[in-house]
Parts: C-alpha cells; structure tokens; sequence
C-alpha cells in the first residue's frame, strides 16, 4: 500500500478562460476519512473527476492509491458515487450491481453476495429486482452508493453523498462512511455540508476558486487562541493588573481571552486566584466548522 | 473482455427500450403487406402476365422494398449510434461507468459492437424472410440473396461509424440530423455521378466519386441493387445504352469491386478508430 491513498501536486484545470483548479496540493493517508469543502464552483468536482481519469488536468500531477490518475492500476480499487448519479433506467437495482462487478474486475463466484450485501447495507434489499427507472432520487442516490461499495475498494469517493436524501438516509450515510473508516478505507468525502463533515471526518480542506485555502484534522482547523475562564468574585479593579494577557471580555461569569499563548493559561489563571477569584474551569475555545468556513472564506 | 460486457449492455438496451421490438413489429407488418402486394402480381393484367413480365416486375418491386429496408437499417443505426456516446456523457450514466478500469476504446467499440449486433440481429432475418415470401408467393429468388444481405448490412454499419464518431463530440440530435444528412448527400453524389457517366460530364463524374470514397453507403446500396437485379434486366438496360443504365438511382450492372468493397472495410475501422481518439480526449 503507498503512504498516501491520494497525493496532488499542483493539480490544475482550466475550461477555457476559467481556473477550475489552481494548483492543488495534498496528501490524503490511507484510512483518512477526509473532508473535501468548498462553495458552489470551488472545483470540488472537478478535483474528483481529475482523479478518476474523467477529464485531464491541465497542470500538475497526482497519484491514487500509488498509481498514476487516468492509468487504470489507479482506478481498480477504487469506488466512487458522483454528484450526478445516473443508472441505467432500464436495468434493475441487482443488474446495475452485477454490470459494475464485472467492470470492477470482481470475481465472478463473490458476485451474488456482493450485490446481496450492498443492497442491504444501502436499505435496497426489497427493491432489488425494481427497474432503476422506477426509482426516487433517493433511491438512485443509495443504489450508487451500494455500488460505490462493491468489491472491497481501498478509496471510496463520495460527492455530494446525501443530497437527494432524507434524514434518515443521509444517518444511513454517515454510519456507513464509519464503517469503511472501521475497516481501514480512505473516505474522500465532497460535500457542502458542514454539519455531515464535521461528524465523520477526520481531515478536511476547505477548498476556494480552486484552491486549498486550509488543511489539517478537526482539531488542527477548529483550535483558536481563545480560552474561556469560568471564574466568580473577580474584583471590578482587576483590569489593571490582568492587562498583560491581551484583551480580555466578561460574559456574565465567563472570562474570555483572546488572542492568549496557550503557556501563560496557568499565568492567568494563578493571577486571577491572587486577586480573591475563584477559578471554576478553564476551556479552550474551539470554533466550529461552519465559523471556520465562513472565516477562512472571508479572508481568503 | 470489457468490451463484450458493454456491447452486451448496449444489446439489453436496445431490447429494453423497446426500440428493436417496435422495428420488428412494423417491419412484419411491411413484409405482410409486400407479400400481398406480390400475391396480386400473379393475377394482374388483362390478359395476365406472362413468367418474364412477373419477373421483371418482381424484381423490380424487390428492389424498392429492398430499399425500404436499407433506408430503415440507415436510420436505426443513426438513431441508435447517435446518442450511444453523448447520451451517456449528458445523462451521466458514463460517470461511473469509466470511473471504472475500462478504457475508452473498450467503451467506444462495445457501443459500436452492441449496435451492429442488433443490427445483424434485425436483419438478417427480416430481410431473409422478405425474401422467402417472395419465393413462396411468386417463385422468385433473387440472383445474389446473401450479397443483398451483407451490402445493405454494410451500408448501415458505415452510416452507423458516421454517427458513432459524431457522438463523440455532438449530442445525439446534433449528431442524427449531421449523419443522415451526410448518408443523403451520398446518395444524391452517386446519382449526380451517375447522370454524369450518362452525360459523359466529368466534373460530375468525380462528384459521384468523391462521394462514394467519403462515405461508402451509396456504394454499398449500388452493391445491393445489383445483387437483386436479373441477369436478363441488366442486358436489357444495358443494350438501352448508357443514359437509362448509369442515371438510374435503382439500377447497377455490377457488383462493388474488390477495391471498394475493401475500402469500405477500411473506412469502418479508420472512422471506429477516429470515434475512439476522439472520445479518449473527451472530458465527463
């Protein structure tokens, strides 16, 4: 296996007078489930179609699972559910699955349970032997994420997963991207939605016009210097003296310090006791992915 | 073999869609409707006509439903080659379909294969039936029935690579409307080289070739005629001179050459190649 399931380097694309990819550059390790973020038009998909061999960068390089993008080594172990999924309307569920377990290269005798244990794990069991044409949205969307899951791939590319989902499909969704992070495969996740990558992800990039603007864990992006200090009978003169940690704001019980070096917490903390307070509990400050979003697209 | 796997798609999708049963359905429907037609020649006439007049007229009514046959397989294969690539491009099917390890040629030639055997599938037999009523009806075979078969097959595999490669670049309307306006033009070219033999008009005479080498249907249709046509016709057409036999759109003395037949072959696999370069450097 290559230490990285995916790695760009200065990947590029441009549809005529448009950069819809300006250089990107990353490196996703095997059994990451990873976030791919961005707006409308960032080049979310076509990241992804780059990767497959589904259209040529204009610039750059990169690898998939070791190999080459657009070789077809790089798309063997590889599963993937577009953001436009359409199947054959004139075929059934189970016959869209056997096709793509042919062109997967899946043995033959392991078709049957295969196709059995992907309409299971996408809800389809009953509906197997329905015409696709005769199928939801919804129900499209879970047919290709059953055959995104077919053959045991070792990088699973979803765009756009749940769109067409409800609720409760789109719960299916996450507790599937859990199971194939259990079992050691790489998730490439696209998607706009903060919320669903914020509960599944362990790395994300949040991508704008085409480029990588952040990367890094949940904990790497979401980290801020801000630590909030629950803290009680803090004497109305201690401004003064605290004036060294930077600005400080009191909400209600809760000491905030912005803009704080982590290493002189306990400094803050050993000066609130002398001045007569009494330290409740010291909290890091974490943003959430939506703040860190907007932020980083304001700002970049 | 992923090929076969996509020709065997492409197949389902034809019989799924309904496409080849409706043609089959209308198609016996004609071949009903011709065998009457040919029922009452025996009995036409006042007084009847003698067997040399039935089959003078026979043939020459074959050779029209002959070409009723050949027009129908010309325009299956465009409406089923013209949005086999781009129909599956714009709706989005390919997406995960060549997010697989198939390549393009694979794609492209599955798709054309898949096509040419429904048109085999639907050709052989119909046509092979049309001309056992005949037989049945009025004792007539025509001299060169298995030629007849395989030149008018021809014409619509060469019309079919047309709109295949178009389909690689144009939707599937685009793409029809391009590739049956092409097959037209060719069959007006060998007409117009035709009316310039009789005339002895050179700069028609190279129209009419110009137009077989770009696109060899109407030479392959000109092959069909002729494999339908007696040899008791010919030699009458002929000694009619020059003017009724060679501006006739429904009359040849002679089979395609060797050549022709040749390049006709080559033009298959040159435009198939053209088909798969082209969609290899198309985006999804």
């Amino acid at each position: 296996m290559s230490d990285a399931a995916i790695r760009t380097h200065d990947l590029a694309k441009r549809y005529g007078s448009i950069q819809a990819l300006a250089g990107l550059s990353m490196s996703i390790p095997p059994g990451a489930v990873f976030g791919f973020l961005g707006p409308n038009g960032a080049g979310k998909t076509t990241a992804v179609k780059l990767l497959l061999g589904l259209a040529r960068p204009s610039g750059g390089d990169a690898e998939v699972l070791g190999h080459p993008i657009g070789s077809r080594a790089s798309r063997r172990r590889v599963g993937y559910l577009p953001e436009l999924f359409r199947y054959q309307s004139w075929l059934t569920a189970r016959e869209v699955l056997a096709l793509h377990c042919e062109l997967a290269g899946i043995d033959r005798a392991a078709w049957a349970r295969e196709i059995e244990d992907a309409l299971a794990v996408v809800g389809l069991r009953e509906r197997g032997g329905t015409r696709v044409g005769g199928f939801s949205k919804g129900m499209q969307q879970r047919l290709g994420l059953g055959v995104a899951l077919l053959g045991d791939p070792e990088l699973v590319l979803l765009d756009e997963p749940t769109s067409a989902l409800d609720p409760v499909g789109r719960h299916d969704v996450r507790e599937i991207i859990r199971e194939l992070s259990e079992r050691g495969v790489t998730v490439f996740l696209n998607s706009h939605l903060l919320s669903e990558v914020e509960q599944v992800c362990d790395r994300v990039a949040i991508v704008d016009h085409g480029k990588v603007v952040a990367e890094g864990t949940l904990e790497e992006l979401l980290r801020t210097d801000t630590v909030r200090v629950h803290v009680t009978d803090l004497p109305r003169d201690a401004d003064g003296t605290l004036a060294s940690f930077g600005a400080l704001d009191l909400d209600g019980d809760w000491l905030i310090a912005r803009q704080i070096d982590t290493a002189r917490v306990p400094e803050l903390v050993a000066a609130l006791v002398r001045l007569g307070a009494r330290v409740h509990a010291v909290e890091p400050h974490h943003e959430t992915l939506e703040d860190r979003f907007l932020r980083q697209l304001g700002g970049s | 073999m992923l090929t076969l796997t996509i020709a065997r798609l492409t197949v389902l999708e034809m019989l799924r869609r309904r496409l080849f049963l409706v043609l089959i359905g209308l198609t016996l429907l004609v071949i009903a409707f011709t065998s009457w037609g040919f029922g009452q020649i025996a009995t036409a006439g006042h007084p009847p006509l003698d067997r040399t007049q039935q089959i003078a007229v026979v043939s020459q009514l074959l050779i029209l439903v002959g070409f009723m046959f050949s027009f129908t397989l010309a325009f299956s294969a465009v409406f089923a080659g013209a949005p086999a690539l781009s129909g599956d491009v714009e709706s989005g099917t390919a997406l995960a379909i060549l997010a697989r390890p198939i390549g393009r040629a694979e794609f492209v030639v599955g798709k054309w294969l898949g096509v040419v055997i429904t048109i085999l599938v639907y050709a052989i037999p119909t046509t092979a039936l049309q001309l056992f009523m005949v037989d049945r009806i009025v004792q007539y075979v025509p001299p060169h029935p298995l030629e007849f078969i395989a030149y008018i097959t021809a014409e619509a595999i060469v019309v079919l690579t047309l709109a295949l490669a178009l389909s690689t670049r144009f939707a599937g309307m685009v793409g029809g409307v391009v590739a049956l306006i092409f097959w037209g033009v060719a069959w007006i070219g060998g007409i117009v080289g035709g009316v310039g033999t009789a005339l002895d008009n050179a700069t028609a005479v190279h129209v009419g070739t110009a137009t077989r080498l770009l696109l060899p249907t109407d030479g392959m249709w000109r092959g069909a005629i002729w494999s339908l046509e007696p040899a008791a016709i010919i030699a009458g057409i002929q000694a009619a001179g020059r003017a009724a036999s060679a501006g006739n759109p429904f009359f040849a003395a002679t089979p395609a050459e060797p050549l022709y037949v040749a390049w006709t072959l080559a033009w298959i696999v040159g435009g198939l190649g053209i088909a798969v370069w082209l969609f290899a450097r198309r985006e999804i």
